[in-house]
C-alpha cells in the first residue's frame, strides 16, 4: 500500500502549476466570457505541449494512456487556475467514449490538440459547453447508450451562473454507435472523477486567494486574518478539501483498476469536493468582502465555477443517490 | 498510487478476525467506570496482551509483534468492526507511550511499558487545572526539589481536574512548574506519579452519563523519585507536546472506529429509515462519505510517515475531522430513531452520542485546533485572542 503522489506526478502538478500561473490566465477567462477565446486557446496551446489532452486517449490510438491519477493530478491545477473551456468534456470524456466504442477516427488530432470537443450526456450534462469553440460535438445517452455526432450549433449561448461557460441547446445528431451503455457509463465516470478534481483545485485557488487577501488586508490595526472569526472559516475550508482530496485519489485508483467500488468512490468523490470548493468559495467571497463582490477582483469567476461545477457532471443528490445504492 | 494492503496485511487482519471471533465477550463488558467493569475491562486487556494483540505496532520485547501502521489500521478496523471492548489502558497505551518511545530513558521504557501493554498500569491524565484549560501553558501545580528520607526527588503540589480515568487508575503524568520564576512554556517539567501515593486525593466527578470518567486532583507534597521525570528538567512541553500531538491525530482515534461507526449506521438506516425521507438518507450518506475521507486521509498520512514525514501540525485536521464527524454519526442515528433515541439502551447510539460530545472539547478545544490550522498550515497571522 502506498497511497500518496510519486515524485513524478508531484513533479508534474508543480510544472502545471508554474506554466498557467505565467500564462496570464484570469485574463483569458474575462475575454472567453466576452467570446473572444483566442487567448484562451492560446493556453490550451501550452497545454497541449505539456501533454494534457493526450492523457485520456489510449496509446495505441496515438495519445498518451495516462492512469486517472494522472488525470485527477492535471485536473486539480486546472481547476485552481480556473482554466476557462471544455476541459473535461476534450481532455477527458470525449476521448474516453470514442476509445470505450473503437471510434479512432478523431483519437490523434484530439490528442495532439488540433481538435476540441465537447458532448452533452443528458439528463446530468444537457447543454454542450463551449461547443461554438468545439470541432466535434457528441451526444451519448446513460439510458439507451446511443452515441452520436451533433452538428455545431447556430443559436445561443445560454447564460450560465458562470459567464465562461457558454451552453448551448443540443440539435439533431447523426449515430455513431448504438446499444453501448457501458461505454457511455465510462466516460460519465471519467468525466464525473475530473470534474471532481477540478473541484478540488477550484477550492484550492480561493482558499490561496483569500488566505493572502487575509494576511494583506488590515483592519482595527491587524491584518484580518489574525481574526478568529475570519481564521476558522478559512481553517474549515482547508479542511474539507483536505479530505476531499483523498477521496479523488482514492476513486482515481479504483476507476484504474477497474475496482467494483469505483462509481461508489467517484460519486463519494464529487460529492465532497463539490461541498468543499462551494464552502471555499462563500468563505472566499466573505474573507474579500465588497472587493469580492465586484467583477474587477479575479475571486468572482473562481466562485461562479465553483457554483456552476457543483451542478454540472451529476448534481450532489444523483451522487448521493449513487454512493447509497452501493451501500445496500 | 495503490490501495493495495497487501498479503502480509490481510493475513494479519484474517488472524485478528479470526482470534476476535473466538475470544470477544458474549455480553458488553460494565462500564469501565465502576470497580466491576474496570476489573472485566483489565481481565479484557490481558487477553489481548497474551494473544500479542493488545499493542501489535510495539517491538517484541514490550509485548508488541513490531507490526507496520498499516498493520495497526488493519487491526484497529477488525477491532471496532467486530464490536470490542473500549480500551481501559487507552491514555498509557496512546498518549504516554509515544511520549515514552520517544524521550523515556531504557530503564523507564523497560519497566513501565510491558505494564501498559498488560494494562497493569492505568494512567490517568493530569494536564488540566482550575485556571488552565485551553491555555495550558498557564498551569501553576508546582514540583519542588527535595532531597528527604527516600532519597532525591520532587514534591508535586497544586490542583488538576478533567483528569480522564483517574478514578479507576493506578497512575497519572502530567506536566508541572519546576522554575517558579521561568514563564509560560519553559520550566515546565513532565512527571510520572502514583495516584495511591501519600498526599494525593482523587474526586471523582460525574460526566453526561452520568459515570466518573474523570476527576479532580488535589496533590498535597507527593514524593515523585527523578526515576519518575520524563525527558529533562524545564523540558516539559516539547515532551508533552508529543503526547498531545498523538492525542490530536492517528493513534487515539483511528478510521476503524467511524468506518465500524458509519458501516452501522447505514445498516440501522436500510432497518428503520424512511426511503422518502431524503434530507436523512442525504446525512446518512455524508457521514458515511467522511468516513471513508478520513479512512483515505489516513492512509496517506501512513504513507508519508513511513517515507519519514512527522506528524505535526496536519494532526490538528484529524481531530476536527474525527471529533466532528463523530457527532454527525451519533445525531443522525438518533434522528433515525425516531421517539426510540431517548431510551440509552437502543443500541448503544445515546450513549454514543454522550461520549461523542466530549469529542470536542478534549485534546485540544476545536478552537483550538482550527488556530493550529489558520497559524501553522495556512500561515495566517497570529492575532489577538
Amino acid at each position: 500500500m502506498r497511497f500518496a503522489l510519486d515524485a513524478e506526478q508531484r513533479q508534474f502538478a508543480g510544472s502545471l502549476h508554474e506554466l498557467l500561473a505565467d500564462a496570464a490566465v484570469p485574463t483569458a477567462v474575462r475575454l472567453w466570457a466576452d467570446g473572444d477565446p483566442a487567448p484562451g486557446l492560446a493556453v490550451w496551446k501550452q497545454l497541449a505541449e505539456l501533454g494534457l489532452p493526450a492523457l485520456a486517449v489510449p496509446e495505441s490510438a496515438g495519445g498518451l494512456g495516462a492512469h486517472p491519477v494522472d488525470l485527477v493530478v492535471a485536473f486539480e491545477q486546472l481547476g485552481r487556475h480556473a482554466v476557462p473551456g471544455p476541459v473535461v468534456e476534450s481532455f477527458v470524456a470525449v476521448p474516453t467514449l470514442l476509445a470505450e466504442i473503437g471510434h479512432r477516427e478523431w483519437l490523434a488530432a484530439l490528442a495532439d490538440g488540433e481538435l476540441l470537443a465537447t458532448l452533452v450526456l443528458p439528463p446530468h450534462v444537457p447543454y454542450a459547453l463551449d461547443a461554438d469553440v468545439a470541432g466535434l460535438v457528441l451526444a451519448a445517452d446513460l439510458g439507451t447508450g446511443d452515441v452520436g455526432q451533433l452538428a455545431t450549433p447556430a443559436g445561443g449561448p445560454e447564460r450560465s451562473v458562470d459567464p465562461v461557460r457558454r451552453l448551448f441547446r443540443p440539435g439533431p445528431a447523426r449515430s455513431l454507435a448504438t446499444g453501448v451503455p457501458g461505454a457511455v457509463a465510462r466516460a460519465f465516470d471519467v468525466g464525473v472523477l475530473a470534474c471532481a478534481a477540478q473541484l478540488v483545485g477550484l477550492g484550492t485557488g480561493l482558499l490561496e486567494m483569500a488566505v493572502a487577501h487575509a494576511g494583506r488586508r488590515e483592519q482595527f490595526g491587524q491584518p484580518v486574518g489574525g481574526f478568529q472569526a475570519v481564521a476558522h472559516q478559512l481553517a474549515d475550508v482547508h479542511v474539507g478539501l483536505e479530505l476531499a482530496r483523498p477521496l479523488v485519489h482514492g476513486a482515481a485508483v479504483a476507476l484504474g483498476s477497474r475496482s467494483g467500488t469505483a462509481t461508489r468512490d467517484i460519486s463519494a468523490a464529487k460529492v465532497a469536493a463539490g461541498t468543499a470548493a462551494y464552502r471555499a468559495a462563500r468563505t472566499a467571497l466573505q474573507v474579500h468582502g465588497a472587493l469580492g463582490y465586484t467583477l474587477e477582483h479575479d475571486v468572482a469567476f473562481w466562485l461562479t465555477k465553483a457554483r456552476a461545477l457543483v451542478s454540472a457532471w451529476g448534481t450532489p443528490a444523483v451522487h448521493r443517490t449513487r454512493v447509497r445504492e452501493a451501500l445496500r | 498510487m495503490d490501495l493495495d494492503y497487501g498479503e502480509a496485511a490481510e493475513a494479519f487482519r484474517a488472524h485478528v478476525r479470526g482470534w476476535l471471533a473466538a475470544h470477544l465477550p458474549a455480553e458488553p463488558l460494565p462500564p469501565m467506570d465502576t470497580a466491576e467493569g474496570a476489573a472485566a475491562h483489565r481481565d479484557w486487556e490481558r487477553r489481548l496482551a497474551d494473544a500479542r494483540l493488545s499493542v501489535v505496532s510495539w517491538p517484541a520485547e514490550y509485548g508488541g509483534r513490531g507490526a507496520s501502521l498499516l498493520e495497526w489500521l488493519v487491526f484497529e478496523e477488525e477491532y471496532h468492526a467486530a464490536g470490542a471492548p473500549g480500551r481501559i489502558g487507552q491514555n498509557g497505551l496512546f498518549l504516554l507511550a509515544p511520549a515514552l518511545f520517544e524521550h523515556g530513558t531504557p530503564e523507564q521504557r523497560a519497566r513501565l511499558l510491558p505494564r501498559i501493554a498488560r494494562a497493569d498500569d492505568v494512567w490517568a491524565q493530569a494536564w488540566s487545572e482550575p485556571e488552565a484549560g485551553s491555555d495550558l501553558a498557564a498551569i501553576r501545580c508546582r514540583a519542588d526539589r527535595t532531597d528527604g528520607a527516600a532519597g532525591g526527588g520532587w514534591l508535586l503540589n497544586g490542583q488538576k481536574t478533567w483528569s480522564s480515568r483517574a478514578p479507576v487508575a493506578d497512575r497519572a503524568f502530567g506536566l508541572f512548574r519546576t522554575d517558579p520564576a521561568a514563564r509560560r512554556h519553559t520550566g515546565l517539567t513532565y512527571f510520572l506519579f502514583d495516584l495511591r501515593a501519600p498526599g494525593v486525593t482523587v474526586r471523582p466527578i460525574a460526566q453526561l452519563d452520568g459515570r466518573p470518567g474523570f476527576a479532580e486532583l488535589f496533590l498535597d507534597d507527593v514524593f515523585v523519585p527523578d526515576a519518575d521525570v520524563l525527558g529533562e528538567v524545564g523540558a516539559g512541553w516539547a515532551v508533552a507536546m508529543r503526547t498531545t500531538s498523538s492525542e490530536r491525530g492517528l493513534s487515539l482515534r483511528s478510521p476503524g472506529r467511524f468506518t465500524a461507526a458509519a458501516d452501522r449506521l447505514v445498516g440501522l438506516w436500510h432497518e428503520v429509515g424512511d426511503a422518502g425521507d431524503t434530507a436523512l438518507a442525504d446525512r446518512v450518506t455524508d457521514a458515511w462519505i467522511t468516513a471513508r475521507a478520513y479512512q483515505l486521509r489516513t492512509l496517506g498520512t501512513v504513507t508519508r510517515l513511513a517515507e519519514g514525514g512527522a506528524l505535526g501540525a496536519e494532526s490538528s485536521i484529524d481531530k476536527l475531522t474525527w471529533s466532528e464527524l463523530d457527532l454527525a454519526l451519533h445525531e443522525t442515528a438518533l434522528d433515525l430513531l425516531g421517539p426510540e433515541a431517548e431510551c440509552r439502551d437502543t443500541g448503544g447510539w445515546a450513549d454514543g452520542w454522550l461520549f461523542a460530545l466530549a469529542g470536542p472539547i478534549y485534546a485540544g478545544t476545536n478552537e483550538i485546533q482550527r488556530g493550529v490550522v489558520a497559524e501553522r498550515l495556512l500561515g495566517l497571522p497570529r492575532g489577538r485572542r
